[in-house]
C-alpha cells in the first residue's frame, strides 16, 4: 500500500490502534479486579473540596460496562474483517474502490441494455417515442438543468434550448456532437483593436441596428466600417453568424450574455468565453443519444 | 500571605461571565440571520459581507470560541480557584487572557465578514490571529496549571482533569492544524496538502468538538451539577474510567468526517470503530451527571438552573449516541452532506453546550456579584424558550436531513435519479423556516437572560471580594 513508506508505519498504526483498545479493556478490568467493599458502596470517598463537594464510592453501572465490552468486541471484529490495521487488508477483502466498481458494474448490467437499444434508433424516431423522451427528460434534469435550467430555457451565458436559435446547429447530429464532445465558444476582447471605448460604442451601435433596434445612426455607420474590418470573419458580413464556429447570429435579438447596451459593449470590449463540457466519457454514447432526442424534441415536437 | 492572596480573583471570572451572555447573543443572532438567509436568500441584499459564506464562519466562531470560550474561561477560573482553595497564580496573566481573547474575537468579527479566511472549518482565522490565539492560550495554560500546582488540597478535583485535558489538547490541535505559510499579512496557505490537509483539518475539527465542546463542558458539569443539586458526584470510579477512555478515544474520531473520500480505507475504518467505542465513555459522563441528582430529583420541580443543567446532560447523552451511529459508514452514506449533520451539531451545541453554559452562568452571576438573581421566573421562562427552540430546530433538521438523503439516492427504473437537486432544495424549504423559528425561540431566551443579568448586576457593586476558606481536613 502506497500509504506507508515502510513497514514500520504499518506496525506503528497497528500498535497504537490495538494499544488503544487494550487501554480501554485495561481500564475496565482493573476496576473489576478491585471490587468496592460492600460497606463502602455509596459512601463518600473522603475528599472534600470547596466546602461541600464530594464524590461517592459507587461502582460503575453493570449495563454500561457490558455495553463498553460489546463495542470493543465489535471494533475488534470490524478490524479483523475490514482494512484498518495498517497494511492488513481484512478477511473480507473489502475496499472502497472495489465497492464502487461492483456497484457500477451491477448498474451497467442492469441499465446497459435499456440504453443500448437507443443506439439502433434515429434521434428523430426517439423524439417521437414518449417512453424514450421521459428517460431523456430525466437525464436532462439530472445532468443539464444546473446550467440550462429545468425548463431548458437557459440563463445568462447558458443557451436557451427552446428558441430555435442554435449556436452550433440544431440538426440531430449537431446536437449529439455538442453533447458528446462539448463546445468552446470564444469571443476575443476587442477594446484595443477597436481604438478604445469610443470604437466599442460605435460597433455596439451598429450591432444593435442589425436586429432593428433604435441606434445613433452616425455612430452605427462608423461602427459598420469597424465591424466589416474586424467582425465579419466570424459573424459574417450579414451579421447572421456562423454555426461552424459557434459565432452567434446578431440579427435575431437573442442575446446569450444580455442585450442591454452595457452588456453588448462588455461582450465586445472584454470578450466572452463559453464552455459546454463533453459528456461522452461520463454518460456514454447511448445515454447521449436519448438525451439529444429530448433536446431535439424541445423545438421539433409541436405539442411541447 | 498578603491580604489579596487570601481572596479569590472574581474580577476575571465576572468579566468572562458577562461576556458569555454578550457573545452568546451576538453569535446566535448571526445564526438566526443566516438561518433566515437559507429560507429567504434575498436577505443577503447582494452585499458580500452579509452573504451566507462569510457570516456562517462568523456564527460558528462566535458561538464556539466567543460564547463557549468565555463560558469555559469563566467557569474554569472559578472552579480551579475554589477547588484548589487558592487565588489564581497570576492576576496580570489572567487579565491578559481576558483582553487577549476579546481581541481575538473582535478580529474575527471584523476579518471574517471582510472575507479573510484560511478556509479551514472552525479554524478560518488568518495567521496573525492564530498567533495571538496561541499566545493567549499558553498564558491560559500557565494560569490554570500554575493554580493547580499551588493548590492547598492534595487531590485534584475531577472537574479540573477535564479542564486540563481540554486546555492541553486544544493547544496541540490549534498549533498543528493552523500551521501555514504566510504570503501576506492576511493570507496564508496550509502547511499540508491534499488528503493529508483534509485529515489534519478533521483531526482538529472533530477534536474541537471533543475537547473544546465536550471535555471542557464536562468540567463545567462536574462542578456545577453537584453544587447546584447539593449532592456528591455519583461515582468517583466511573469518572476515572470515562475520563481516560474519553481522552484516548476522541482523538481518533476525525476520519468519520471523510468517509467515502480519497482518505485511505484503513484510516476511515479506524475513525469509524473508535467513534463507536466512544459511545461508552461519553455515556459514562452522562450517567455520572444525571445520577448525581439521585436523591434530589424533587429539586427539578422548583430549580430552573438545575433544569438547564440536567436537560443539557440529557442532550449530551442523546447527541453522543447519535454521533457514533452517524459515524457508521452505511449510516454516513445517507446522512453525510445533509441537514441531519446540522441537526446533530445543534443538538450538541444548543442542547448540551449552550444549556450547560447558561445554567452555569445563572449559578455564577449571583455568587460573583453578591446579589440574588433579579428574577427566577425569567430563568424559568428562558428554560422553556430554549427547550422549545432546540426541539423545533433539531426535529426540523432530522426530517429534512433524512429526506434529502433519501431524495438524493432515489433512482428510477431506468437508472436516472428520481429528483433533481433543486427539487430537494424545494422540499427542504419549509424545514428551513421551522429551523429559523426554533432559532428565534432560543435567541429570545438569551435576550431574557441578558435583561435578567443586567438587572442583577446593576444591583450589586461589582464583583465581590470572596475570602478563601480553609480546606476541609481529609478524613
Amino acid at each position: 500500500m502506497s500509504d506507508f513508506k515502510s513497514d514500520f508505519w504499518s506496525w506503528w498504526i497497528i500498535a497504537i490502534a490495538i494499544g488503544g483498545i487494550a487501554w480501554c479493556i485495561w481500564l475496565l478490568t482493573t476496576n473489576k479486579n478491585r471490587p468496592i467493599a460492600a460497606e463502602s458502596i455509596g459512601k463518600p470517598m473522603g475528599h472534600v473540596w470547596d466546602g461541600d463537594l464530594q464524590e461517592l464510592n459507587n461502582p460503575m453501572p453493570r449495563w454500561w460496562i457490558i455495553k463498553f465490552y460489546v463495542l470493543i468486541v465489535f471494533a475488534l471484529a470490524y478490524l479483523a474483517l475490514y482494512p484498518g490495521l495498517g497494511t492488513f487488508k481484512g478477511f473480507l477483502g473489502w475496499t472502497e474502490t472495489g465497492q464502487y466498481e461492483t456497484e457500477m458494474s451491477a448498474a451497467k448490467a442492469q441499465y446497459g441494455p435499456l440504453y443500448d437499444k437507443f443506439l439502433g434508433e434515429s434521434i428523430p424516431a426517439l423524439a417521437a417515442d414518449e417512453k424514450a423522451l421521459r428517460t431523456g427528460e430525466r437525464l436532462f434534469v439530472n445532468n443539464c438543468a444546473v446550467c440550462h435550467g429545468s425548463d431548458a430555457r437557459g440563463a445568462r451565458g447558458f443557451p436557451n434550448l427552446r428558441d430555435h436559435d442554435w449556436l452550433y446547429g440544431g440538426t440531430p447530429d449537431n446536437i449529439k456532437t455538442t453533447i458528446m464532445y462539448g463546445r468552446n465558444g470564444v469571443m476575443p476582447a476587442w477594446e484595443a483593436p477597436l481604438g478604445g471605448e469610443a470604437g466599442v460604442n460605435e460597433v455596439a451601435n451598429y450591432v444593435m441596428s442589425l436586429s432593428g433596434r433604435k441606434v445613433d445612426a452616425e455612430l452605427a455607420s462608423k461602427g459598420k466600417a469597424k465591424f466589416d474590418m474586424f467582425c465579419t470573419g466570424c459573424h459574417m458580413p450579414t451579421g447572421t453568424g456562423n454555426q461552424a464556429l459557434g459565432a452567434p447570429n446578431l440579427t435575431d435579438n437573442i442575446w446569450l450574455y444580455g442585450g442591454t447596451p452595457a452588456a453588448i459593449k462588455h461582450s465586445i470590449a472584454a470578450g466572452r468565453s463559453g464552455k459546454m463540457p463533453a459528456h461522452s466519457e461520463f454518460l456514454g454514447e447511448a445515454r447521449v443519444q436519448v438525451l439529444a432526442a429530448y433536446v431535439y424534441s424541445l423545438t421539433h415536437n409541436s405539442e411541447k | 500571605m498578603t491580604e489579596q492572596a487570601m481572596t479569590y480573583n472574581y474580577k476575571v471570572v465576572s468579566q468572562f461571565a458577562v461576556m458569555t451572555v454578550v457573545w452568546g447573543i451576538v453569535g446566535m443572532l448571526v445564526g438566526v440571520y443566516i438561518a433566515a438567509e437559507m429560507a429567504w436568500p434575498a436577505l443577503n441584499f447582494d452585499i458580500a459581507w452579509l452573504s451566507f459564506g462569510r457570516l456562517r464562519p462568523l456564527h460558528t466562531n462566535a458561538v464556539v470560541f466567543a460564547f463557549g470560550g468565555s463560558a469555559l474561561f469563566a467557569t474554569s477560573y472559578y472552579v480551579v480557584q475554589r477547588t484548589c482553595h487558592v487565588r489564581l497564580i497570576s492576576d496580570k496573566l489572567a487579565a491578559f487572557t481576558f483582553w487577549g481573547w476579546q481581541a481575538v474575537i473582535l478580529s474575527a468579527v471584523i476579518s471574517l465578514p471582510l472575507g479573510y479566511t484560511s478556509s479551514k472549518e472552525y479554524a478560518e482565522l488568518e495567521w496573525p490571529i492564530d498567533i495571538l490565539i496561541t499566545v493567549v492560550w499558553l498564558c491560559y495554560a500557565y494560569v490554570f496549571f500554575g493554580t493547580i500546582f499551588k493548590r492547598r488540597i492534595k487531590h485534584i478535583y475531577v472537574a479540573n482533569w477535564f479542564f486540563g485535558a481540554f486546555i492541553l489538547t486544544v493547544a496541540m490541535l490549534h498549533v498543528v492544524n493552523s500551521a501555514a505559510v504566510p504570503v501576506s499579512l492576511m493570507k496564508s496557505y496550509s502547511a499540508y496538502s491534499g488528503v493529508q490537509d483534509a485529515m489534519v483539518q478533521w483531526w482538529y475539527g472533530h477534536n474541537a468538538v471533543g475537547f473544546f465542546l465536550t471535555a471542557g463542558f464536562l468540567g463545567i458539569m462536574y462542578y456545577f451539577i453537584p453544587k447546584q443539586a447539593e449532592r456528591p458526584v455519583y461515582s468517583y470510579r466511573l469518572s476515572v474510567v470515562h475520563f481516560w477512555a474519553l481522552s484516548f478515544t476522541y482523538i481518533w474520531a476525525g476520519p468519520h468526517h471523510l468517509h467515502y473520500t480519497a482518505l485511505p480505507d484503513w484510516t476511515q475504518s479506524l475513525g469509524m470503530v473508535f467513534s463507536l467505542i466512544l459511545l461508552a465513555p461519553s455515556w459514562g459522563g452522562m450517567i455520572n451527571g444525571i445520577m448525581t441528582l439521585s436523591g434530589a430529583w424533587e429539586k427539578l420541580r422548583t430549580d430552573p438552573i438545575l433544569k438547564f443543567l440536567i436537560v443539557s446532560v440529557s442532550f449530551y447523552g442523546m447527541s453522543t449516541f447519535e454521533g457514533p451511529m452517524m459515524a457508521i459508514k452505511t449510516v454516513n452514506a445517507l446522512s453525510h452532506y445533509t441537514d441531519w449533520t446540522i441537526g446533530h451539531v445543534h443538538s450538541g451545541a444548543l442542547g448540551w453546550v449552550a444549556m450547560i453554559s447558561i445554567g452555569a452562568t445563572y449559578h455564577l452571576i449571583p455568587r460573583l456579584f453578591g446579589v440574588e438573581m433579579h428574577s427566577k421566573k425569567l430563568i424559568e421562562t428562558h428554560f422553556w424558550l430554549a427547550t422549545t427552540g432546540i426541539v423545533l430546530y433539531i426535529t426540523a433538521m432530522w426530517i429534512s436531513g433524512i429526506m434529502q438523503g433519501l431524495m438524493w439516492r432515489a433512482v428510477n427504473a431506468d437508472g436516472t435519479l428520481t429528483y433533481s437537486f433543486v427539487e430537494s432544495v424545494q422540499a427542504t424549504h419549509p424545514f428551513y423556516i421551522i429551523r429559523f423559528v426554533g432559532g428565534v425561540f432560543f435567541l429570545s431566551g438569551m435576550f431574557l437572560m441578558a435583561y435578567n443579568v443586567l438587572k442583577t448586576v446593576s444591583f450589586g457593586k461589582g464583583a465581590v471580594t470572596a475570602t478563601i476558606p480553609a480546606p476541609a481536613a481529609a478524613h
